[in-house]
């Protein structure tokens, strides 16, 4: 029988096979940052440890950092002194470092890629649930806690136990208002926060081929949404076009056998996965949450569930407790709901392609009065990128606070918070309760949608604008 | 770690699905750089309302965390672990943990005990009614035994897990024993993979 892609990039890094234990499984790329790093640190010098490889790990600041005013000292003194402990960190162990301010900081998700760090076939890991990002790229990438984060420091290894698959296969063709975004959403609203427990999940089919790596990243970045220890896509001629010419891509010669090998990397025809669903991309329309967590989810012309409707005893609790939360009344449409902030940033939605189509849709509009709005490019490379596309004066034009880069409302770490029973509509991650701020109301939405809805000033889409 | 053998207590029962590790500990929590004191952030945005179970005097010597559904989905946080471990809990039992969290809790020592969807509903019940309940965990065995009710059930826990808990091992210890094999894997990987010169 033949091998899925993750039992192959699994099977290539093994150091130590575990026959029945966990796998012992060698690192090619470590990304650190200032949240989950610490103790880690911490862990080496008790113990008198050395980083093996620093020139495996590569660490940023993007948490905590403030997305105005970089130029001056950070305010809050216990994110300071993290992002400084970071600092100290990385010096000290002879990591590169890319502080607040650089042209290449920004959120590590966003610059592992346009860097060219992430390639197909490697294996990333970092102390952050949506490492998941990666795995657009056809790598087997996943998030670890702070004891991993020390362990891969340490040995640049981790043991692993097996991990069962699961193909997603996403089938047809998007229709046009639709995005990767949407994608990723449908795929929540059929198999829930729990439903890719234990297993690598691999997005299939001609609605994945033909997305752009930035929707790739999108869609594998919320793997982690449904529990999966890691989301992956087969690279392909999109793949290597995405990586050709990057500062960390192989060049020359290298290049045409980096190729060879990439090639090779997809899922045997006669390879058997051990779960498996299918969606019709044709019936993806655009997709927002209602609730606090991400598999809530249903169409933006949709109306707002009854818990009643909900068999399970479990979930009607939790859609009850949700539309409480949430302030919304059930059985009316979600498109009626007004808004008071807009989120365009986040691992999950802040590249350059995320900002060119949310500026298409504003372009020439305004801000719906008392709209909050925060556009906040992943990483320096891509604010850059967009000011030289004038993305920005399209932003600013419109009304939107056009920000430096960082995770920013995507957790709230940082001054950029929702305040009680404030709405927002956000491209990020998680509606998680107080998510974005204690008390906040998270909608999670594509930015076509986030961009329709500041200029409506409700939950909209661009064609109904 | 220390190890861990058999966990002996009463249960609080958290009834509730999908308990990110957001609400275990909400962000504002992980700025520190400590790796302690953080039972305060417990449930933090929670607590104030006293109705949380958690405020419930008649549970506040409980040592195992009794959850719905989906316990840890979320961000990989370890703190959400070193909060609920600070907070005086061995255990948490749940029918599903979010992956990342399980994997944290046992590399710190706290048991993730899994059960069967109906099971996890009756011991939430079983713990509603009788505060005082007592729950034997035994790791080496797997078993969770609670006698007055009655009642044992076997968990799932992978072999390597139980060795460590059981002899408190340090997992990079353990890895570092392995270093000729670490090596010898550097010496034959690829050549164009990306490295940074420091
Ligand atoms: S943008 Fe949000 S989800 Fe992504 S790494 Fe930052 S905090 Fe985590």
């Amino acid at each position: 029988m033949g091998k899925t892609l993750s039992q192959k990039i699994w099977d290539k890094h093994i150091v130590k096979s575990g026959d029945g234990d966990p796998d012992l499984l060698y690192i090619d790329l470590h990304l650190v940052h200032e949240v989950t790093s610490p103790q880690a640190f911490d862990g080496l010098r008790i113990n008198g440890r050395q980083v093996r490889r620093p020139d495996l790990t590569i660490s940023t600041e993007d948490h905590n950092v403030p997305t105005s005013n970089v130029d001056q000292p950070i305010e809050d003194e216990i994110s300071l002194k993290q992002i400084e402990t970071l600092r100290a960190n990385a010096e000290e162990f002879g990591i590169t470092h890319y502080p607040m301010g650089h042209p290449n900081q920004g959120i590590v998700h966003v610059i592992g890629p346009e860097l060219g760090l992430t390639q197909p076939g490697m294996t990333v890991v970092c102390g952050d649930s949506h490492t998941s990002t990666h795995g657009a790229f056809g790598a087997l990438a996943f998030g670890i806690g702070t004891s991993e984060v020390e362990h891969v420091l340490a040995t640049q290894t981790l043991p692993q136990p097996r991990q069962e698959t699961m193909a997603i296969n996403v089938t047809g063709e998007l229709p046009s208002e639709s995005s990767a975004k949407d994608v990723v959403l449908a795929v929540l609203g059929v198999v829930g926060t729990g439903g890719g427990i234990g297993a690598i999940a691999e997005f299939r089919g001609s609605v994945i081929e033909a997305l752009s790596m930035e929707g790739r990243m999108t869609v594998c970045n919320m793997s982690i949404e449904f529990g999966a220890k890691a989301g992956l896509i087969a690279p392909d001629e999109t793949t290597f076009e995405y990586l050709r010419g990057r500062v960390n891509s192989p060049s020359g010669e290298l290049w045409d056998k980096a190729l060879t090998e990439w090639k090779k990397l997809h899922t045997d025809a006669d390879a058997v996965f051990d779960r498996e669903i299918t969606l019709n991309g044709a019936e993806i329309v655009p997709q927002i949450t209602w609730g606090t967590n991400p598999g809530q989810v249903i169409p933006v012309k949709g109306n707002i569930p009854k818990p009643d409707d909900f068999d399970d005893p479990a979930e009607r609790e939790a859609a009850k407790r949700a539309l409480e939360y949430m302030g919304l009344e059930e059985g009316t449409p979600i498109s009626a709901v007004p808004i008071d902030t807009v989120f365009i940033g986040s691992c999950t939605n802040s590249r350059i392609e995320d900002l060119r189509s949310a500026a298409s849709v504003i372009k020439g509009k305004k801000v719906a009065k008392g709209v909050r709005t925060l556009v906040v490019p992943g990483s320096g490379v891509v604010k850059k990128q967009a000011e030289k596309e004038g993305l920005d004066e399209t932003f600013k034009a419109a009304g939107f606070d056009w920000r430096e880069p960082g995770c920013s409302m995507c957790l709230a770490m940082n001054p950029d918070k929702l305040d009680p029973r404030e709405r927002s509509a956000s491209t990020s991650n998680r509606n998680f309760e107080g998510r974005q701020g204690r008390g906040g109301r998270t909608h999670l939405v594509s930015p076509r949608v986030a961009a329709a809805t500041a200029i409506a000033g409700h939950f909209s889409t661009p064609e109904d604008l | 770690m220390e190890p861990v053998h058999i966990i002996q207590g009463t249960g609080v029962p958290l009834d509730r699905s999908d308990v990110d590790t957001d609400q275990i500990i909400p962000s504002d929590w992980l700025k520190r750089v400590e790796r302690t004191g953080f039972e305060k952030g417990l449930f933090s945005e929670w607590k104030d309302n006293p109705d949380f179970i958690l405020n419930n005097e008649v549970y506040s010597s409980a040592s195992i965390l009794i959850a719905g559904p989906n316990f840890g989905t979320g961000s990989s946080r370890e703190h959400a672990v070193w909060a609920i471990q600070q907070a005086g809990f061995k255990a948490v039992i749940s029918p599903r943990f979010g992956p990342i969290f399980r994997n944290n809790s046992m590399k710190n020592g706290l048991v993730p005990v899994e059960v069967e969807s109906e099971l996890g509903k009756r011991l939430l019940q079983e713990v509603l009614e009788k505060p005082f309940l007592e729950f034997v965990i035994d790791v080496e065995r797997a078993l969770v035994e609670v006698p007055e009710i009655d009642l044992t059930f076997a968990f799932p826990i992978d072999e390597s897990v139980q060795e460590r808990l059981l002899n408190g091992l340090d997992d990079i210890g353990i890895t570092l024993s392995n270093e000729a094999s670490i090596s010898k894997y550097e010496e034959d990987r690829l050549a164009w993979l990306p490295t940074q010169s420091s």
